[in-house]
């Protein structure tokens, strides 16, 4: 049953994902990917639960890698989409 | 279910609902940066309620790569030009399925049924590929790798033996989790594909790789969402995924090719049109060019890659401002493919302060070209080539494109006659109504600025 619910929310959410992302300007594109790359960086969450199992093991050593790249998604991703973002001002601003 | 179990769930369910939200608002340019806010707040209780696992017993390593992979990022963030923003996406992508191939392998430590094991399968699968293709695009982008195509006799042969392979491989690794050397296989030749992928893949089709591989990089987290029964992985994957597809097909839609073609075949396929073009370049010197521009009373600017590598956004839009002070009104036509990613050329403008109000769209700058005084294209060919629209026999044809010619006069800022990226001839060069202001293209907008004051 666990294979079916989570099919069943993956299915909810691509089409939600369809309606939401076809309503962002193009104006906004490329801080929309930016940001998709830091949102990608939610594997972290993933990776923090196996590495910190306490078992020094392979596993640990992988998913200490995954958090560390995963971070350089999430951190990175976030601040250079708000760098990007500052930039766009309206005319008169 | 015991209850800290319960409050990390339901914590998940609210950053879920954030991200939703943040992607919402990042529908306009005047909450877009709430948008990325909220979303970063929602990555951060997440993170903090995996933390709060009671399955988690000793927290350096945690610790020792989220400070590597932060301070790396936010090096990465901080230095970055605004040019090279293609490139970067390209390596974050990189990393993202590389996370999710290492999550997918560290899970299998978990003891998983077939169900898990097919999931870390295809974490692995899409992860792998994600990140080898995303290096080679990473290098094509920042040229470090020659950005042509890549193609040699038996390539078909060569990539459907490959997926034979991963196919073979991937099965055997389910059905014998035990024997390491499955995965070690379907490790391998995942990283390979990612390769064999977009060597084929010329340079001037990255916004498509980069926008597909987006795309796949949120679908690998999805995988690994599966793979160790993580809900949020999932809703944040396919939220990403969805966002990648969409941006593929308008990427795609703007270059009038399928993505079949464009994965399958290396540009330049496209022979000789030796079709007969009839007229005569009239060339115009920047004080006859400030002329008409001082008479002017609705000027559009086109700019394309070129206008960037010239590094003359800041004189472009010096020169707006001075046509807006002379009483004329301004706007920029951006075609969606006139920078290396879907909305870069957007980016790149408002670097140099051009509002967003300014920037228009190929569809809503289109139909009023008729009533544009002068049409300025500023390091930009084939998006401004007529031949797309009325030559059947040019290899772009199809092609949805800006339709300068339609404007009274059209001035061509172009460094000499040579012809664009792709090679093709130009008719614009030789309408009625054209002048090519021949010369760097940074160089010509200053003097014109000069004429001004």
């Amino acid at each position: 049953m666990e294979a079916v619910f989570l099919t069943f929310i993956l299915m909810l959410a691509i089409f939600l994902g369809f309606e939401l992302i076809n309503k962002v300007p193009a104006t906004l594109h490329t801080p929309l990917m930016s940001g998709a790359n830091a949102i990608s960086g939610i594997t972290i969450v993933g990776a923090i639960g196996l590495a910190g199992t306490g078992q020094q093991d392979v596993a640990n050593w992988l998913s200490t890698a995954a958090v560390a790249f995963a971070s350089i998604n999430v951190i990175g991703g976030y601040l250079v989409t708000d760098r990007m973002l500052a930039m766009f001002k309206k005319r008169g601003d | 279910m015991a209850s800290s179990e319960l409050a990390i769930q339901l914590a998940y369910v609210v950053a879920a609902a954030m991200f939703i939200y943040g992607l919402k608002l990042l529908g306009s340019a005047d909450s877009a940066r709430r948008g990325n806010m909220l979303s970063a707040i929602a990555m951060l209780l997440a993170i903090v309620s995996a933390l709060l696992d009671q399955g988690i017993v000793e927290y350096q390593w945690i610790l020792l790569g989220f400070v590597i992979g932060g301070a790396t990022g936010g090096l990465v963030a901080r230095q970055v030009k605004m040019t090279a923003i293609p490139e970067m996406v390209a390596l974050f992508n990189g990393f993202g399925g590389l996370a999710s191939l290492l999550v997918g392998t560290a899970a299998l430590s978990t003891n998983p049924s077939t169900f898990t094991l097919v999931s870390i399968v295809l974490s692995i699968l899409i992860g792998g590929l994600t990140f080898t293709g995303s290096l080679i695009a990473y290098g094509k982008l920042s040229e470090t790798l020659s950005s042509g195509a890549v193609i040699f006799r038996g390539q078909q042969i060569v990539n459907s033996l490959l997926v034979l392979g991963i196919f073979a491989s991937a099965t055997m690794f389910c059905l014998e989790p035990g024997n390491i050397q499955w995965l070690f296989l379907v490790v391998t030749l995942s990283l390979l594909f990612g390769v064999m992928a977009v060597i084929p893949i010329g340079g001037a089709d990255m916004p498509v790789v980069i926008s597909l591989l987006n795309s796949y990089s949120g679908l690998a987290a999805c995988a690994a969402g599966f793979a160790i029964n993580n809900n949020i992985l999932i809703v944040a994957g396919s939220l990403v995924g969805a966002s990648g597809i969409i941006l593929t097909q308008i990427m795609c839609k703007a270059m009038n090719r399928s993505l079949r073609n464009v994965l399958f075949s290396g540009f330049g396929s496209a022979s000789d049109s030796s079709s007969e073009i009839e007229g005569e370049i009239k060339p115009i010197s920047v004080e006859d060019g400030y002329y008409v521009l001082e008479a002017a009373s609705n000027v559009a600017i086109i700019p394309g890659y070129g206008m960037a590598v010239a590094q003359a956004q800041h004189v472009v839009k010096e020169l707006s401002e001075l046509l807006e002070k002379n009483g004329a009104e301004v706007n920029f036509g951006i075609h969606p493919v006139a920078g290396r990613m879907p909305g870069h050329m957007n980016v790149l403008l408002a670097e140099a302060d051009v509002p967003y109000d300014q920037l228009l769209e190929m569809d809503d700058i289109n139909p009023r070209m008729e009533t544009v005084d002068v049409a300025i294209v500023i390091g930009a060919n084939d998006v401004v080539n007529p031949a797309a629209r009325d030559m059947e026999s040019s290899p772009i044809y199809g092609m949805p494109i800006i339709n300068v010619d339609q404007a009274r006069t059209v001035f061509v800022l172009k460094r000499s006659m040579a012809s664009g990226f792709a090679g093709i001839e130009n008719p614009l060069f030789y309408k009625e109504n054209t002048r090519m202001l021949f010369g760097d293209a940074k160089e010509s907008i200053a003097r014109l600025v000069r004429e001004f004051s």
